[in-house]
């Protein structure tokens, strides 16, 4: 049980650093880049800015949870194999 | 340091992403929003208080999509009743937001609203300690230990079930079933009003206010616990949506401080709600008791010192 706690811990570290990089990377290339688009938008069209913001916070949901979905896979599947 | 120009805010995006996570853990566990704790952490950093409000329910968006589909893979999702409640809710909301108006057109909207916080968040604690309390001494039966797993052990017991059991047999026409979470019938009415209620104490006091909703749906609908936190959530997606679209629209959202607070969200919310498999409902709403009181104690220190956290 402790041996499998262990395990379930490293792979959880694991998905954390792997996820931190990718999510850094992500405030930089796509977050700076939107800043700009998305303040134009909430200054001159409100009701389009305001359905843009809920679109994105839910597309940016199912995405983050695939990619970490896809993440426990990849290092859990990985530790299977050994 | 990340600038944000729809705000004019300039804040660590390390500091939002472990914000989120840590709101994203309290998410996913006990189907609240966490706005009690968002909000002030918010206001730390020198956001605008209109902008906190507003930024907060987007990134609440975001945090139940994710574990709403976490609870979903775990049977923890009323649909039917999930999207009953949303009505319910945002009629409640703006209800309480109009209530709020009349307050502040009478000149003491401050302190009437502090008192009635403070009043409704100790009242849950209590009722919940107790409740939780008696649950828990009078279960004799010995579980299997580990993970909570089957249906049966999510239909929790609670002390208070004879009271919910008259509220289900009140036969208010239109009565409906809900499957998915145990009950034979139960009138539309009731399940609108408890939804209207928690609408308008999240119009009147700020905030998904899930403290209230959570509680009500076990208490007074007799939804499992499990069942009640992932429902709450799900109809959190759609009450926080149309909460962050008319924020919006007043100006009152950084969308793009609510996606760097998500990222962190996003896998706390998984964990969250992964953890709740592991407990037992009476444990979950033992646990819950401590987050409507550090509310309470949020609004006396505000009264106290002046200071809008």
């Amino acid at each position: 049980m402790k041996k499998e706690t262990a395990t379930t811990l490293r792979a959880f570290v694991i998905e954390l650093a792997v996820y931190a990089v990718l999510v850094i990377g992500y405030f930089f290339l796509v977050l700076h880049f939107l800043g700009e688009g998305l303040h134009s938008l909430e200054r001159n069209h409100r009701y389009a800015y305001a359905g843009t913001a809920v679109l994105l916070m839910i597309g940016q949901a199912v995405l983050l949870q695939n990619v970490t979905t896809i993440l426990l896979r990849l290092i859990r599947g990985r530790r299977k194999l050994r | 340091m990340m600038s944000f120009p729809i705000s004019g805010a300039h804040i660590s995006p390390i500091y939002l992403a472990i914000m989120g996570f840590v709101i994203g853990i309290l998410g996913g566990f006990f189907g609240v929003g966490g706005s009690f704790i968002a909000g002030p952490a918010l206001r730390v950093v020198g956001l605008d208080w209109n902008f906190a409000v507003g930024t907060d329910l987007a990134h609440i968006v975001g945090k139940s999509v994710v574990a709403v589909r976490q609870h979903r893979a775990f049977g923890n999702v009323d649909l039917r009743l999930g999207l009953i409640m949303a009505f319910g809710t945002i009629a409640g909301a703006e209800a309480g937001a109009q209530l709020i108006q009349m307050l502040k057109r009478a000149g003491n909207v401050n302190l009437v609203v502090s008192i009635v916080s403070i009043a409704v968040y100790v009242s849950i604690s209590t009722f919940m300690i107790w409740e939780s309390r008696k649950t828990l001494a009078s279960r004799k039966r010995v579980r299997a230990p580990g993970a909570v797993t089957d249906l049966k052990a999510k239909q929790d017991h609670s002390a208070f079930q004879h009271v919910t059991r008259g509220i289900q047999r009140l036969n208010i026409w239109p009565m409906i079933e809900l499957p998915a979470s145990g009950i034979k019938a139960i009138s539309l009415w009731i399940i609108l009003l408890v939804a209207f209620i928690g609408g308008c104490f999240s119009g009147f006091l700020g905030g998904g206010a899930g403290y209230i909703r959570m509680p009500s749906m076990v208490y007074v609908l007799g939804i499992p616990t499990h069942l009640a936190v992932g429902t709450d959530l799900f109809e959190i997606i759609i009450s926080a949506s149309y909460g962050t679209f008319t924020h919006a629209v007043k100006g009152n959202v950084d969308i793009l401080i609510a996606l760097v607070m998500h990222t962190g969200a996003a896998i706390g919310a998984q964990i969250g709600a992964i953890c709740t498999q592991y407990f037992a409902g009476p444990k979950i709403r033992m646990a819950f008791v401590p987050l409507p009181l550090i509310g309470a104690a949020i609004v006396i220190y505000t009264l106290i010192t002046g200071h809008k956290l």
